[in-house]
């Protein structure tokens, strides 16, 4: 039993600092000026890197990934190493298989019947993909917001704890739903009806359920896919918000196809590209500033200033 | 259309000559609406000639003597229905122990694990099992289920029994439940599963605490029809049940469904016009209440259901 | 790979794993619960079919299909009940296709959406469950004694041909209007819209565009509407069809038997001669449905391509 607690913590010993005051006022005019974000620098790089750019002890490390749909490529020889707690941002035109690669951070993609994955990802050094690793597990500890938010028809509390309840959380459940809530930001919207759908919620208030659904099970990585692009901007604010809190405990790889959103809210950005052979590589990685300060690529530059895609 | 041509003789109308074509789309749509309409006129000829007959069933014998009476031998003026009603709802429950659970099953295996291949065999294979006509279940009931209890477990039950009833009507809804289940469980949205899957789920996990009750009105309603389908059944239980209208649960003995008496009555010499002619009325309009209930019950859940995802 | 600080993740807690088999355990017994499930269903059909064909070729042969019904099972035959069916179900077909096809134009292409329209549409799909027992007393009050009600009679049609497929023909109507209409919504309104900008009307456009792309899924709706109707024994047996009818109908106005009522009459039979011919009829029943069912799989293949596109 206690051993079991331990594998899977008390929720309050995870995230000892939430800064959340301003979240908490649940006023959605407070939110649309927000005065955190202002406080921080536009681009964070505020962590201490060397010039050379190299991760040291990465949560997540790509190792000449390629992946098929059948018998067609859809990325080829990704290698990436992704900072721990940190904001990493997949930038890319369409189809150049950034969802794809994200789904095989966390082996969603094998879902899809025919899909083919060469090479490797490590999660704090340790192989995904050998035998002997339960994808089941990889999604437990690699959680994922998806492109529309996708609440079960449930209740909100039912919502969160879903995986907590799967997984066999020991703990106390109604503080675990409330401490998840908190942490997505969404707890003053809706503390008093906890018993009500999630399906009855805005846009915005239930992709914040969908990352409170997440966060419950208590992951070491998130991965969000285009997570706002079915928000209005006030909404979307909110998520970046909430993106730079969550930042502080966990690692989060984010699929945009908003370039100021990239710049808004990630250390590091990846750009991927799709060439004539329609295969997508990776052409340019590094910290966010540089990277759309002075691109090292001349496609990288054409992308960031509009030029295509 | 002559005389405008004379008035005007150089120059063709350019819209009045459309007028006898008007004439024409509107006789066409009339007949038209007529078709339609005869889908009303039929139900409100059920319930016109169902309700003037049993009616008059009812002047003579009252309704309560009728709904709680526990014989039926009409012949000896014995007009209590319980027996039939009970005969019928025994066979549909009972047939229920196998078209839910294997209807189910067969549903959740070629929603959520059947390759496309399998699917595109094993579902056509199910719905054979919905098109056999239902005088072949009684023949397969009558000449193969009863003689197979006889000689395996169950010595003394009878040529006439509700088991092998139950039985063949179970087997014949199977399909009803599983291609209505199938169709709910298929129409949840992918991402749904994604994301109980994207919380660390298993297969199984994400089937019956996500997908399936997703589905659920949909699966219920599928339940409800089945059932429905099973009181209206009227030759399998016709052939395999008999004609005793027992007041009994033990489904070893010959019940009498209120289908089969109607059966009964109507292949007999009885009069018409004679009391006993009307009690197939009176037992009608039961029957036709009773599954137009759960018709109307089944159709609700659906539309709820559709209005939840669409 | 990991630095030395980071604890012992949550990936490799073995009192997880141990779960986790006891839930993928969980899940292969279901897997093979819905296997078994399944496989009843077939494995039953496959008895009932092969039972039925023991018992049925005994009798099979063309003198069975052309001789009459008789006290001596070695002479019985089916010739009547063959022949009942036929004229039968083709005055069914007259009846029931254009109505059928006129209601369903009727909904589809003419009806507003009003009540009327949704009560028409509620009761046909209503009607399609009402218990088929009980269309054979709505047409033995109507077709075979003329009677409406407590009115007086008017006469009727007797248990003729012409009593049998009116009733028939009520009771699959629902089934055909369903069809027509999933195939005449499945030709594209970009057809409709061409033909009134070259100036049809509303009838024009259905006779020359909507019906003959509609007309495969229409027949083939109808086919198995009719396949249905020849399985059909209670509304018949309602009506008064004889069981024992030794000649073959020669006008709307003759009474018939057909073949489920010559089934049902031979399975009620005590000697065993009699349930093995009427296997050898449930045989050619079957053959029959099978025939027409074949030819509706291939109306929808050879002409499906039609509407889709
Ligand atoms: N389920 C699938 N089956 C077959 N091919 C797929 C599938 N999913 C993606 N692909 C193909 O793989 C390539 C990469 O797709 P992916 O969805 O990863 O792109 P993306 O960068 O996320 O695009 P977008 O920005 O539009 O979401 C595309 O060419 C796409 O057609
Ligand atoms: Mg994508």
């Amino acid at each position: 039993m206690t051993q079991l607690q331990q594998t899977y913590p008390d929720p309050l010993s995870v995230n000892e600092v939430p800064i959340q005051q301003h979240f908490n006022k649940g006023e959605v005019t407070e939110s649309s000026t927000p005065r955190e974000p202002n406080l921080r620098p536009r681009m964070k790089s505020d962590r201490p890197s060397k010039e050379t750019d190299e991760i040291k002890d990465p949560a997540v490390r790509i190792q000449d990934l390629s992946v098929w749909y059948g018998s067609k490529q859809a990325v080829g020889n990704v290698s990436l190493d992704i900072a721990r707690n940190q904001i990493t941002a997949l930038i890319g035109p369409s189809g150049c298989g950034k969802s794809t690669l994200l789904r095989c951070i966390n082996r969603m993609n094998e879902l899809i019947s025919g899909v083919r994955i060469e090479g490797q990802i490590e999660i704090d050094g340790e192989p995904l993909y050998i035998d002997g690793v339960d994808p089941v597990e990889v999604r437990r500890v690699i959680g994922m917001v998806f492109q529309r938010p996708n609440p079960f028809a449930k209740s909100i509390y039912d919502n969160v704890a879903f995986g907590a309840r799967i997984n066999g959380y020991q703990g106390d459940m109604d503080e675990l739903v409330r401490q998840s809530l908190e942490q997505a930001a969404l707890w003053d919207e809706v503390k008093d009806d906890l018993k009500g759908s999630g399906l009855a919620l805005s846009g915005g208030q239930q992709q914040r359920l969908c990352i409170a659904r997440a966060i419950a099970v208590q992951p070491e990585v998130i991965l969000m896919d285009e997570p706002c692009s079915a928000l209005d901007p006030i909404a979307t604010q909110r998520i970046e918000d909430l993106m730079q809190e969550l930042a502080t405990s966990y690692t989060i790889v984010i699929v945009t196809h908003n370039m100021q959103q990239a710049a808004r809210v990630s250390n590091r950005t990846a750009f991927m590209l799709a060439q004539e052979d329609l295969v997508g590589r990776l052409v340019e990685y590094g910290q966010t500033e540089q990277l759309f300060t002075s691109p090292s690529n001349k496609r990288t530059e054409d992308y960031i200033t509009g030029r295509f895609g | 259309m002559s005389t405008t041509a004379v008035v005007n003789p150089g120059r063709p109308q350019r819209f009045g000559h459309r007028r006898s074509q008007q004439f024409t789309e509107r006789v066409i749509a009339a007949v038209l609406f007529g078709c339609a309409a005869v889908t009303v006129l039929t139900t409100v000829g059920i319930v016109v000639i169902l309700f003037s007959e049993g009616l008059s069933f009812f002047r003579e014998i009252h309704p309560v003597d009728f709904l709680t009476g526990t014989r039926w031998t009409p012949a000896s003026g014995n007009f209590g229905v319980l027996p039939l009603i009970l005969g019928t709802l025994m066979i549909a429950v009972g047939a229920s122990f196998i078209s839910i659970p294997v209807g189910t099953l067969s549903a959740i295996f070629l929603a959520e694990y059947a390759s496309p291949k399998v699917r595109s065999i094993i579902k056509p294979i199910l719905e054979v099992l919905a098109g056999i006509p239902t005088i072949v279940y009684g023949f397969f009931a009558l000449t193969f289920i009863t003689p197979l209890l006889r000689d395996s477990w169950l010595p003394d039950v009878g040529i006439f029994n509700a088991l092998s009833a139950m039985i063949v009507v179970g087997i014949m809804t199977v399909p009803m439940v599983s291609s209505i289940s199938d169709d709910s469980l298929r129409a949840v949205p992918e991402s749904l599963r994604e994301a109980a899957y994207g919380v660390g789920a298993t297969k199984f996990e994400v089937i019956t605490r996500v997908t399936f009750p997703s589905a659920l009105s949909g699966i219920v309603a599928s339940y409800i029809l089945a059932i429905s389908r099973a009181v209206g059944e009227t030759m399998a239980v016709t052939v395999a049940a008999g004609a005793t209208p027992h007041l009994t649960l033990n489904p070893l003995e010959s019940v009498q469904t209120m289908t089969a008496y109607i059966v009964q009555v109507t292949q007999g010499e009885a009069p018409h016009g004679t009391i006993e002619f009307r009690t197939i009325f009176a037992i009608a309009m039961t029957l036709f209440a009773m599954t137009m209930i759960m018709n109307l019950l089944s159709a609700r859940i659906v539309s709820k259901f559709r209005e939840r995802y669409e | 790979m990991s630095s030395p600080e980071q604890p012992t993740k949550r990936i490799t807690s073995s009192q997880f794993r141990v779960r986790l088999r006891a839930r993928h355990l969980t899940g292969t017994l279901f897997v093979a619960l819905a296997m078994i499930g399944t496989t009843i269903g077939v494995v039953l059909l496959a008895v009932l079919l092969f039972e039925v064909a023991r018992d049925g070729v005994r009798f099979l042969s063309l003198d069975f299909l052309n001789s009459f019904p008789s006290r001596k099972p070695e002479l019985a035959g089916f010739k009547s009940a063959l022949w009942g069916s036929i004229w039968l179900i083709t005055f069914t077909a007259l009846w029931a296709f254009p109505l059928g096809v006129g209601a369903a134009i009727y909904l589809e292409e003419y009806a507003s959406k009003n009540r009327v329209t949704s009560l028409i549409q509620i009761n046909v799909s209503n009607l399609a469950s009402v218990p088929s027992i009980v269309f054979g007393l709505l047409g033995l009050q109507l077709f075979v004694r003329g009677t409406v009600g407590i009115g007086p009679d008017f006469g009727g049609f007797g248990r003729s041909v012409l009593a049998g497929s009116l009733t028939l023909a009520l009771l699959i109507l629902p089934v055909v209007i369903v069809a027509a209409q999933e195939a005449i919504k499945a030709v594209p309104s970009s057809t409709r819209e061409a033909s009134y900008g070259l100036g049809a009307t509303r009838w024009q456009t259905i006779q020359h565009h909507v019906l003959p792309q509609a007309l495969p899924g229409i027949m083939t709706g109808t086919i198995l509407a009719i396949a249905r109707a020849i399985g059909e024994t209670a509304p018949l047996i309602v009506l008064g069809a004889f069981t024992f009818v030794a000649f073959t109908p020669s006008g709307v106005l003759d009474s018939f038997t057909a073949m489920p009522i010559q089934i049902y009459s031979w399975t009620s039979r005590p000697q065993a001669d009699f349930q093995d011919l009427a296997a050898s009829g449930i045989l050619v029943l079957l053959f029959v449905l099978l025939t027409m069912n074949t030819i509706a799989v291939f109306l929808r293949h050879r002409f499906g391509h039609l509407t889709k596109n």
